[in-house]
């Protein structure tokens, strides 16, 4: 069923990578190289969707979907090949990866078919914009608590409620939410998975601003906002395990790419601490080794724990979130170690900008998509079968 | 394509038979006497093959299956010349010896008839300058003098190939414990799974063959093989860290305090959630690092590679064992319970091939002075 998984040499796979990107990234695009990451989601939002649509055209977008949904059915070791091209040539953050990377996976698994002609080609050719809405004020790692309400109104269903930490929400089309369905219901029970439209008068984000100093996430108000019947995902009332599946997608392959950009960044960290003379420093040079050694075993993590994951998560991938958010979080810390006290000016330069932003940004990465603490339950619980 | 992080069916079969071999037979506990029925089954199954090739009576195998063998035997802790025998001594051979000393020594290696050590630099290092025995040229043969005051040999290595200066440079030398002048004195170590030996060389008079290494290859040769070794003594910890997190798990669910199993406090959760995280990225460094052992020819790019699996598990098992004493209360710290035989095992494996600050600053090295 899958021809690429046979024939196609790692190889020759990262010369055509490489030789589409040293096309296509030029140009216009040209100030986008190593731009737009987490931290620096303000740069160029409206050139970096046309790069997606760029991007779509190459069939890049996606490509890691099975054939019969528009995909390449690429397997992990392209899948990674193709992330570290990219990053070796300086492709700039995604906009488009929460649709193309939590909902599409979700859509495949568990939507209608109906459903799946209607959505996916949006996402693969780089046309509609996805943002994700779990996280209420009341209901953080206690997700289950939210009270955002929904209900069928004829042919359409409608949302009351707010919904917070929204990332892309100002540059998005469509919102998937996570509402409660059954008056008086609590927990996991009575919920339903809802796609919607983001462009309509029941509808207002509101933007927030991060200790970074950008605006990435924001909150999300909906007072009667309405969409299709046709856009629930699941039966009604088993929102959450659809809520689920697009977690785990969340907490697997889908920060792929984003950790690819690490290598880039792990090099800036040499490159200053070279042209600094921090590098003699001897603790200094313990933590850029350790580093290195963590960044390393986090890509044989990838390889190890997200492929030949169809038949359900593994044990030992609970842990894959944890460990690769950690080592980010300790990344940016070495980083403003190795900039000293020159790390605390606002600064044009490139390298000292973006190791501010991973500094900061990477605080980030141990709070959402499930706290550290509610990762480290998750591994006790599930992998380890420990008592609640 | 293959994803060379999962495992065959060949090669799970093969993790399985051991594991299910060793939780029969295996003990750390057992007594001294039977070390020698162990070995003779390991041998029977062909484990100290692995690695040789197929014309000197070996399986051919490669440093994945290696690894999936000693990870096992990690967990077990078992007391058994294997390490020294086929991770270091064959592995030198087959790194740095002569093709007349690979044909001389590694089809009886292979076949578990005898068991051989090495003799490096103290620590095992690849570190020419601090190699002290020497060896010096007498008519067609050579004599050795000096000393070894830790080699990794339960008193019944029948040889020992020892690294030693000569007039020209250092030399791989074939020794046999047997010969006249060498002495070999057990010591009193802590990780009683792990026995060690002082050897002494004084006049011992070897033939002109004794010299072993391949022309040219002894340099890149015994650095490739501390690097390889490193590889699968990190595999062996991994199996040790897998050992106290299972052991951990087990006991904390039973242990009730509070009126409730000490499992379900958060405390004791997070610290086992850890352990985990520890263990299983050390278990993918090993992994991935010995699928890719064949190809990494430059003896650089080998050893960082290799310190990525040799930090990651020599670390993760310092830190299961710790929180393996620590989470068993009062008993881990009893001579009866297994979490110290683990901890003495955890420190033991973080000093040999070269502790972690010394593979960090190879990482390092490479990153920042020579870029």
């Amino acid at each position: 069923m899958d021809a690429t998984k046979d024939s196609m040499n790692e190889t020759a796979f990262r010369a055509e990578v490489a030789a589409w990107l040293a096309r296509e990234l030029k140009g216009e695009f040209a100030c986008l190289r190593h731009r737009g990451g987490p931290g620096d989601e303000e740069a160029f939002p409206a050139l970096r969707k046309d790069w997606e649509r760029k991007l779509a055209e190459g069939g890049w977008v996606g490509a890691s979907w099975p054939q019969e949904h528009g995909g390449r059915g690429l397997p992990l070791e392209l899948q990674l090949a193709f992330h570290e091209e990219y990053v070796r040539a300086g492709g700039p953050g995604r906009m488009g990866h929460i649709g193309e990377t939590l909902l599409a996976p979700t859509l495949i698994e568990l939507g209608t078919p109906e459903q799946q002609r209607r959505f996916l080609p949006g996402i693969r050719e780089g046309r509609e914009f996805w943002c994700q809405g779990y996280s209420e004020p009341g209901a953080g790692s206690d997700l289950a608590a939210i009270t955002t309400r929904c209900w069928q109104d004829g042919d359409v269903w409608r949302v009351q409620g707010q919904k917070v930490w929204t990332s892309l929400a100002h540059e998005s089309d469509w919102i998937f939410v996570i509402a409660r369905s059954t008056p008086g219901s609590v927990g996991r029970e009575g919920l339903t998975f809802l796609l919607m439209p983001l462009d309509q008068p029941g509808i207002e984000i509101q933007p927030i601003r991060q200790m970074t100093g950008e605006a990435e996430f924001n909150a999300v108000f909906f007072d009667g906002a309405a969409t299709d019947a046709g856009c629930i995902v699941g039966k009604p009332g088993e929102g959450w395990r659809v809520a689920m599946a697009l977690l785990g997608f969340e907490r697997g392959a889908s920060t792929l790419g984003q950790q690819m950009h690490f290598v880039h960044e792990m090099q800036l960290v040499v490159d200053a601490a070279i042209a600094i003379g921090t590098a003699f420093d001897p603790a200094i040079r313990e933590r850029i080794a350790d580093a290195w050694i963590g960044l390393r075993a986090l890509r044989h993590n990838a390889l190890r724990m997200l492929a030949g994951n169809d038949g359900g998560v593994r044990p030992e991938s609970l842990m894959y979130k944890y460990a690769w958010s950690n080592w980010h979080r300790d990344l940016g810390q070495l980083a403003m170690d190795v900039l000293g006290a020159a790390g605390d000016v606002r600064s044009d330069d490139d390298t000292v900008r973006r190791l501010q932003q991973v500094f900061f940004f990477s605080r980030a990465d141990t709070i959402y998509a499930g706290t550290n603490e509610i990762q480290l339950n998750i591994i006790a619980e599930r992998a380890l079968a420990m008592p609640r | 394509m293959e994803n060379a992080l999962l495992l065959s069916d060949e090669q799970l079969a093969l993790q399985d038979t051991a594991a299910a071999f060793l939780a029969e037979f295996a003990n750390a506990r057992k007594p001294r006497d039977e070390d020698a029925s162990l070995w003779r089954r390991i041998s029977e199954l062909g484990w100290p093959a692995v690695q040789v090739p197929e014309d000197l009576g070996g399986l051919a195998m490669g440093a994945v299956e290696l690894a999936l063998l000693m990870e096992e035997m990690g967990r077990r802790l078992i007391r058994s010349p294997y390490f020294a025998s086929v991770v270091l001594a064959q592995t030198a051979l087959l790194e740095a010896g002569s093709a007349a000393a690979r044909e001389r020594f590694l089809p009886e290696l292979a076949s578990g008839e005898v068991s051989a050590t090495l003799i490096l630099a103290p620590g095992l290092v690849w570190a020419p300058d601090a190699i002290g025995i020497e060896c010096r040229r007498e008519g067609d043969g050579w004599v050795m003098n000096g000393e070894a005051a830790q080699v990794l040999d339960d008193g019944n290595a029948a040889m020992a190939f020892v690294a030693a200066r000569t007039e020209d440079g250092i030399g791989l030398f074939h020794v046999s414990a047997h010969a006249a002048g060498v002495e070999r004195s057990p010591l009193d170590v802590w990780d009683l799974t792990r026995p060690q030996c002082a050897w002494r060389f004084r006049e011992v008079r070897l033939a002109a063959d004794a010299r072993i290494d391949a022309p040219g290859k002894l340099d890149a040769g015994l650095a490739r093989t501390v690097s390889l070794a490193a590889l699968q003594l990190a595999a062996e910890q991994v199996g040790g860290a897998a050992a106290c997190l299972d052991m951990t798990v087990a006991y904390t669910k039973e242990r009730v305090q509070f009126g409730r199993p000490v499992a379900s406090f958060q405390a004791v959760k997070h610290r086992c959630a850890q352990m985990m995280v520890k263990l299983e990225t050390a278990r993918s460094a090993v992994r991935g690092v010995a699928a890719s052992v064949a190809r990494l020819q430059d003896a650089d790019a080998l050893a960082c590679e290799v310190a990525v699996a040799r930090v990651l598990a020599s670390d993760a098992y310092r830190y299961c064992a710790q929180e393996a004493v620590q989470l068993h209360g009062g008993v881990g710290f009893t001579w009866e319970y297994d979490p110290q035989l683990h901890f003495k095992r955890a420190q033991w494996g973080s000093q040999w091939l070269g502790p972690a600050s010394r593979w960090r600053e190879r990482v390092a090295t490479q990153l920042l002075d020579l870029a």
